[in-house]
């Protein structure tokens, strides 16, 4: 077999895959959430829909989603082959099991398939009810200073009024901040980035990105609901 | 000390269950195997077959005696194994659950006895070093870094039990893989098979059907020897490394 292939096909090679693709998502959520943060402009929605048009117009912006979404899937998909591998390299189960762990959270790190299967479903309607919306030309047009944009704004805002989704998001986004609690320190751990030195501070960060990231995302919802009737 | 024992039993007339044995007078000063010893003792006197375990140092350095107890491999306490297990440790009246190692390349032999020939064929794929590497002299006028030679010291601490196979959610033997890996690779005289032999392990690694780390860390937490998964961060390193970086393919 061609080495590189080998190497992609090997149980570190294709933990590298989950790291790289990983550490994509986690900058890509950055970026998601600067965008997000605009719904609170209490402006109609202008500088949100602006915001929109240029990330689904611009070709350098467009050529990252492409790379995005094939990132989604195969974190997704070779996420879940691994699970499945993994589950049945135990084999017969134990009648009593307890799980230690050092430096991470053992529910977290050992229920990573379950919380990536949640963020998977949970992408899915999300992409349905917004980014599909927006491709399929559903949406209404607005007008800023002679600029047309679609208003995605719209479905956005109608969405949060809705309690049902506010909560179903918030209660994903904790999903998430768990996946991430995880998740974050483990992709340099694979890269084989453990280093007296810098582990530490990169353990730190992860905390505070795991914690951070989604609960700012969760606030915007709950601060529509709330406060943007 | 009274104590219910629920022990996996596997072979002979048991098809693979949970039994419970009861123990009238165990002394808190027995290690734990000796404890399985009384109950051998008192199953033989009832003509009927004793618990299969393994054991063989009862120093904790031969890493045989694998057992999973209450949950825990080699038992709940830290960086010990199950024969260094006291039964102070535990308390009158308590129940115990006693359970083999679980892992598909572990299969079960009998009883608490599982085969780990799988660690074997890991060793003979590559963890060792085929040049002579003389005598004592030669290995005190080789200068080796002094923190280089504590990280290979503890790597080579390891004792090859399994525990962290039997802890690990994926039943991944990367903790046991690494501290080998590394235990050669930090050492002068390891290093001109290192890129052959890190390729050489993983490979046989993935062929015995171990799991995949998720870098869950439980095989530290349960390692009897405390063997560290930064050495699982040098070992996913040096394949990265001998991978892209040399020209060997195995
Ligand atoms: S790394 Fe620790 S738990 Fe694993 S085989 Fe070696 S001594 Fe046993
Ligand atoms: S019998 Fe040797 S380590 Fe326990």
């Amino acid at each position: 077999m061609n080495w590189f292939l080998q190497f992609l096909t090997s149980s570190i090679g294709r933990k590298v895959i989950m790291s790289l693709t990983g550490i994509f998502l986690i900058l890509f959520l950055i970026v998601h959430l600067l965008g997000n943060l605009q719904l609170l402009h209490d402006d109609g929605g202008k500088a949100f829909n602006l915001y929109a048009k240029f990330m689904t117009t611009n070709p350098l912006v467009k050529t990252i989603s492409y790379l995005l979404y094939l990132s989604i899937l195969i974190h997704a998909v070779q996420g879940w082959a691994i699970w499945r591998k993994n589950r049945a390299a135990r084999g017969a189960g134990y009648a009593v099991k307890v799980t230690r762990a050092v430096n991470t959270n053992a529910r977290a790190a050992s229920n990573m398939g379950w919380l990536g299967t949640v963020i998977f479903i949970f992408i899915l309607i999300h992409l349905y009810q917004f980014w599909l919306q927006m491709k399929l030309n559903n949406l209404p047009m607005a007008e800023y200073d002679g600029k047309t944009a679609k208003d995605l704004y719209a479905i956005v805002a109608v969405a949060y009024q809705n309690l049902g989704y506010v909560v179903f998001y918030v209660v994903s986004m904790a999903v998430i901040a768990f996946h991430l609690a995880h998740g974050f320190q483990s992709a340099f751990q694979t890269l084989g980035l453990n280093h007296k030195k810098y582990t530490p501070a990169i353990r730190f960060l992860g905390r505070v990105y795991a914690i951070a990231v989604p609960a700012l995302f969760a606030l915007i919802p709950v601060y529509m609901y709330l406060f943007m009737n | 000390m009274k104590l219910t024992l629920k022990i996996w039993r596997q072979g002979g007339k048991y098809k693979g269950e949970l039994v419970t044995y009861q123990l009238n007078d165990v002394n808190p000063h027995m290690s734990f195997l000796e404890m399985l010893d009384v109950l051998n003792e008192e199953l033989i006197a009832k003509k009927e077959s004793p618990v299969a375990f393994e054991h063989d140092c009862r120093e904790g350095i031969c890493g045989t005696c694998s057992m999973v107890i209450n949950g825990y491999p080699h038992g709940p306490q830290a960086k010990t194994t199950t024969c260094q297990l006291h039964m102070r440790h535990f308390k009158d009246g308590d129940t115990i659950v006693i359970e083999p190692f679980r892992a598909r390349a572990f299969p079960v032999v009998r009883d608490l006895v599982v085969d780990r020939a799988a660690f074997d064929r890991i060793i003979q794929a590559g963890g060792y070093i085929s040049v002579n590497t003389g005598q004592a002299q030669d290995a005190n006028s080789t200068p080796i870094e002094k923190d280089l030679s504590a990280h290979a010291f503890d790597a080579a601490e390891c004792i090859g039990c399994g525990a962290c196979v039997a802890a690990c959610p994926n039943a991944s033997a990367m903790l046991f893989v690494s501290a080998k890996v590394s235990h050669l690779a930090l050492l002068p005289q390891g290093k001109p098979e290192a890129a052959r032999r890190v390729q050489n392990m993983v490979k046989q690694m993935d062929a015995e059907g171990f799991g995949m780390c998720s870098n869950v860390t439980a095989c530290e937490a349960e390692c009897p020897k405390g063997i560290s998964v930064t050495n699982i961060a040098r070992l996913n390193r040096e394949f990265i490394s001998s991978e892209f970086g040399s020209e060997t393919q195995v």
